[in-house]
């Protein structure tokens, strides 16, 4: 029986009378066979989204099921391309219909023509479990794609074993025996993007994801396998602090998903990444970078899978044994995306119209990340970072409440920082980062033993001023006693000298670990002989004569990244301009 | 299929029909209704269940009654007829001629709901557009391809403003050649549409200027297409006659209040303040039509201008509008009633794409430094100010005394100018260094010593 289309509104159709489709199954509408998902199955009507634009669709043009639910094809080359919210790769889009997407276009994720240079590892006999690695090969200057047996597969025998050479992703690589089944294993494997990849356990969390950026890496610190938010009104840089992180934080892989956010800021990503080069590795950024691309003209329902796409993506470089980390941009929209179909499906709207599943969603969602022990037996980990677009800038609206409640790092981006441009204008006050104690072990070993004193007294010193800034603004800053105004001056150092960086200058756009510290100990120094020369009866206006106030502020400008040592003169230059006022 | 016709109606609710038993009709189609008295009304499909279609009547359903229409199917989307003839003309909100000259010869017709551009086939943005306008052209320099709407409220200059820029904007390379501007008004009063009528002509302008009006008297649901006509006219333009257009859209507004009349007459569940959960997209499929693409050297730049209701830019037209475009230009309203002309709230304003488009080769190497100490020092001036409502000026620190000079000077010198003074490029960055060299040298913590040293004036005071 074929099953014709009976309703149509925007992306939503229905067909009346069917047995045929299982919920969440891929289908295929119409003529042009635009991609749809089954929503909702009922005796009476089956209810199917659809990825792509429903102009010109016609009642009774058929409906296709595909038997399986809404996958994606993985395997080598996703690797510094970049994918449209359903996983088809817009630049050989734009080579076969040119510069507007077009409906029904019908392109493989992986170019089936592309050759890999493979090493068979596994050989006749061998026998594999699920997530076991039979083959790698050179898939970006910078990774190394390692081949798996899909999780969903049983323990299985090898019966041949392709010889290494070139493979195009179909390609045969093994023969495989499962249960007396003889199936073939090629370079690349399909999984339902709505079903987390299964993993060996999850192992607790204790390495920051170093990001370079002081105010994060010092203040709020993301993990590795965490989850953290992004909120922040229009303006705040949301965006700018998501590429800041995407171009220069210690993950292998990352993958960028602009979620219903501007075409040109895709366009930027693009030809930014394509230019710079990582330092670490000195290869460029887009040979480890994966994008996904739901601008928000682009049909809506895609936007919704975008977030599901892009994770799965993840979760398979996870399982080789890498460090990937997910910027989403923004789960708002994918919220609102949310909204808008459930609003077309005339669900009871919870508040401000969202479904009542949204905070499900949201959780599903951030618990997809982690750090694993993986199916091969590799340590690997997916890290969100979502970023938040709370309506009129409001943190109490449900998309950031919710969020909030399962994301253990918020880095809040606040608009009267913004506005007095201190970039990135992330509030020191009402983030948090509870990932902090975890680390304890990590900044011991790797940064300094100190590191957690340090950074707490910098923070106290902040909150210090905050109280004083309340008085300060009924009364001003003149008539407080010598000992808070070099509290209020020592926190402009850090507010102005650290916390504030420049995105745009080549040695401040990453600061490492080790330079970080440096700073706020030189810091503190200062803030300790100008005390004591305080308690000598030393007046504030004669200490920030010396100029050393400024000079800090200025030094992370003046203190290039491999020069290290000039921090001991400028430790020294305190001491001694100090100790010599009477 | 074209010759079947329906005769009467199911359902009039506000400016939907329903018709029934209707059979092979597309989504999106347009539909042509034959009224008893011969009129015509044109309507498109935004809803099919089984034999049942409801269709949304651009010229408004008054008049309308269960037996007095035939439809006509068209097969089609709506298009519009393109031409480069177009420039110099004036058609109404759906697209019609409304200036008495007739048809225009179509080169090709356009549908007007546009495509969605393949982020890949978009070039970055990089290209500053001269406004003469200091506030603008300095700290939220427009660029070409870029979407920079502005922020009002009723009552505030920016029909002046846009009037202004479309005067004096100019592409930076080569002087006003192949540049034109797309006028779309949406529910506007007569009287401003005469205004920016009368002043495009007044400026020699209207030959290079193509203008969609929708008056505030106009059916509601021709106001939602007329961004749309617009636009496909400005893509027209840009893309396959490789002009730089510069659209100019008022008052999104009333666009989107004209989009939440129309939701509730479907019935569809309201999101914030009773707009539609899909105003976000809808908005976006409008500004994302902005742009510069790969193969083509023309662009579309849009000023959309919009009101924020009772001044409010957490409003949700202002607030998604901005979440989508690259910056806001926004009003003030104390700066306005002080007689200063553009009074812009320089705080709030921002143009993100600027960063790429200013500096060394494109303006001029301490542009971006200069506009960064502006605002921030702009910003001070706001914490001196508060201080001093409290305590008094005159108790002020000397530096915060500084801050209030450079705060006064700043507003009536840099973003005060007349409405015929276009400046330039250097003319403007001088005069932001006269006004930087008013504040002491230690507090112009946004560059280095080496600039400072070439632009400031040892004896500003």
């Amino acid at each position: 029986m074929t099953n014709k289309i009976y309703a149509i509104n925007g992306p939503v159709i229905k067909i009346k009378n069917t047995k045929d489709f299982a919920m969440r199954e891929m289908v295929y509408v119409g003529h042009k066979r635009l991609i749809g998902e089954v929503i909702g199955v009922n005796a009476d009507m089956t209810t199917i989204q659809v990825y792509e634009n429903t102009a010109g669709l016609r009642i009774g043009e058929v409906v296709h099921g595909t038997g399986s639910p809404m996958s994606v094809t993985l395997g080598p080359g996703i690797i510094a391309n970049i994918f449209d919210g359903i996983a088809r790769p817009l630049r050989d889009m734009k080579k076969t219909d040119g510069v507007y997407v077009t409906e029904g276009s019908d392109i493989p994720t992986i170019d089936p023509s592309r050759e890999f240079d493979v090493t068979v590892l596994a050989k006749a006999g061998d026998e594999l479990s699920p997530g076991q690695i039979y083959a790698e090969c050179p898939e970006t200057a910078l990774i190394t794609n390692r081949v798996m047996v899909p999780p969903d597969f049983g323990k299985c025998t090898v019966t041949y074993a392709a010889p290494n050479g070139k493979y195009k992703v179909s390609d045969t690589i093994l023969k495989v025996d499962v249960n007396g089944e003889e199936l073939t294993l090629t370079l690349c494997q399909r999984w339902p993007i709505r079903t987390p990849r299964p993993v060996a356990r999850r192992i607790p969390i204790n390495t920051p994801l170093i990001t370079g950026q002081r105010v994060l890496d010092s203040i709020v610190p993301v993990a590795k396998g965490g989850t953290a938010a992004i909120p922040g009104g229009f303006g705040t840089g949301k965006t700018m602090t998501q590429h800041q992180i995407a171009k220069w934080c210690d993950a292998d892989i990352i993958v960028y998903i602009g979620c219903g956010e501007r075409g040109n800021e895709m366009t930027q990503v693009l030809e930014e990444f394509g230019e710079l080069i990582d330092p670490k590795s000195g290869k460029h950024l887009t040979d480890r970078t994966v994008l996904i691309a739901n601008t928000s003209n682009m049909p809506v329902a895609a936007r919704e899978a975008s977030i599901y796409t892009g994770i799965t993506i993840a979760e398979y470089y996870r399982d080789m044994g890498y460090d990937i980390a997910i910027m989403a941009d923004s789960t708002s929209r994918w919220a609102e995306a949310l909204r808008e179909i459930s609003g077309r499906l005339e669900e009871m709207p919870a508040e401000e119209g969202y479904p009542a599943y949204l905070p499900s969603r949201l959780a599903e969602f951030y618990e997809r990340a982690g750090n694993c022990n993986v199916l091969s037996g590799k340590r690997g980990s997916v890290t969100i970072i979502g970023a938040v677009s709370p309506a009129g800038s409001d943190f109490s609206e449900p998309v950031t409440q919710n969020t909030k409640r399962f994301v253990r790092c918020f880095i809040a981006l606040d608009k009267p920082l913004a506005y007095a441009r201190h970039y990135p204008a992330i509030n020191w006050l009402t983030s948090y980062s509870e990932y902090i104690p975890d680390f304890e072990e990590y900044y011991e070993k790797n940064v300094g033993e100190d590191f957690l004193r340090v950074r707490q007294r910098i923070s106290n010193i902040l909150l210090e001023e905050n109280k004083l800034m309340e008085i300060v603004k009924l009364i001003g800053s003149d008539v407080l006693p010598d000992d808070q105004k070099l509290v209020l001056e020592t926190a402009k150092v850090i507010r102005v000298g650290f916390l504030q960086q420049n995105a745009f200058h080549k040695d401040d756009t990453y600061v490492p670990m080790s330079k970080q510290l440096l700073m706020m100990r030189v810091i503190l120094r200062l803030y300790d002989r100008a005390g004591d020369a305080l308690a000598r009866g030393v007046s504030v206006r004669s200490i920030l004569g010396t100029g050393l106030f400024d000079k800090l502020i200025k030094m992370k400008y003046d203190i290039p990244n491999d020069k290290p040592e000039m921090f001991r003169e400028y430790s020294r230059e305190i001491d001694k301009t100090l100790d010599g006022l009477k | 299929m074209l010759n079947i016709q329906y005769s009467g109606l199911a359902e009039v609710n506000g400016p939907l029909v329903c018709l029934e038993g209707v059979k092979g009709v597309a989504y999106e189609e347009i539909a042509e209704l034959r009224l008893a008295d011969g009129t015509k009304r044109l309507g498109r499909v935004v809803q099919m269940e089984g034999d049942k279609v409801i269709l949304q009547v651009f010229e408004g359903t008054s008049g309308l009654s269960l037996d007095n229409t035939r439809t006509v199917f068209k097969g089609k989307p709506l298009e519009i007829p393109l031409s480069p003839e177009m420039l110099g003309r004036v058609f109404n909100g759906a697209g019609k001629p409304a200036d008495g000259l007739g048809d225009v010869f179509a080169e090709k017709y356009g549908d007007i709901n546009g495509r969605a551009l393949n982020p890949v086939a978009r070039s970055y943005p990089r290209n500053y557009i001269h406004t003469g306008i200091s506030s603008i052209d300095c700290l939220m320099t427009l660029i070409r391809g870029q979407k920079l709407p502005i922020f009002s409220g009723s009552g505030l200059s920016h029909n002046k403003l846009a009037v202004q820029i479309v005067k004096q904007a100019r592409i930076a390379e080569d002087s006003g050649k192949d540049f034109a501007v797309v006028f779309a008004a949406m529910g506007v009063q007569n009287d401003v549409a005469d205004y920016f009528r009368r002043e495009f002509e007044h400026a020699g302008a209207s030959g290079r200027v193509v203008m969609f009006l929708n008056l505030s008297n106009d059916p509601i649901i021709e106001r939602i297409l007329t961004p749309k006509c617009a636009l496909t006219t400005a893509e027209y333009l840009a893309f396959e006659k490789n002009m730089h257009i510069l659209v100019i859209m008022t008052d999104i507004t009333s666009y989107a209040e004209a989009l939440r009349e129309f939701s509730s007459s479907k019935g569809e569940i309201p999101g914030r303040k009773g707009y539609p959960g899909y105003l976000y997209s809808d908005l976006a499929s409008m500004y994302e039509r902005a742009g510069v693409i790969e193969g083509s050297t023309g662009s579309v730049t849009q000023i959309p201008i919009l009101t924020m209701p009772n001044d409010d830019i957490t409003h949700p037209i202002p607030d998604l509008t901005a979440y989508i475009t690259e910056g806001q230009i926004v009003f003030d309203r104390t700066l306005d009633s002080e007689g200063i002309y553009p009074g812009l709230s320089v705080l709030l304003s921002l143009s993100r794409l600027m960063k790429d488009g200013i500096g060394e080769g494109y303006t001029r190497a301490d542009h971006s430094d200069v506009a960064n100490q502006l605002f921030a020092a702009y910003a001070k001036v706001q914490d001196a100010r508060s201080l001093a409502s409290v305590i008094g000026e005159d108790e002020l620190s000397e530096t915060d005394k500084r801050y209030m000079v450079y705060g006064r000077e700043f507003e009536q010198r840099f973003l005060n100018q007349g409405f015929d003074e276009n400046r330039s490029m250097d003319e403007t960055l001088e005069l932001a260094w006269d006004l930087l060299s008013l504040l002491p040298k230690t507090e112009l913590d946004r560059m280095n010593a080496k600039l400072i040293e070439e632009h400031y004036r040892e004896n500003a005071e």
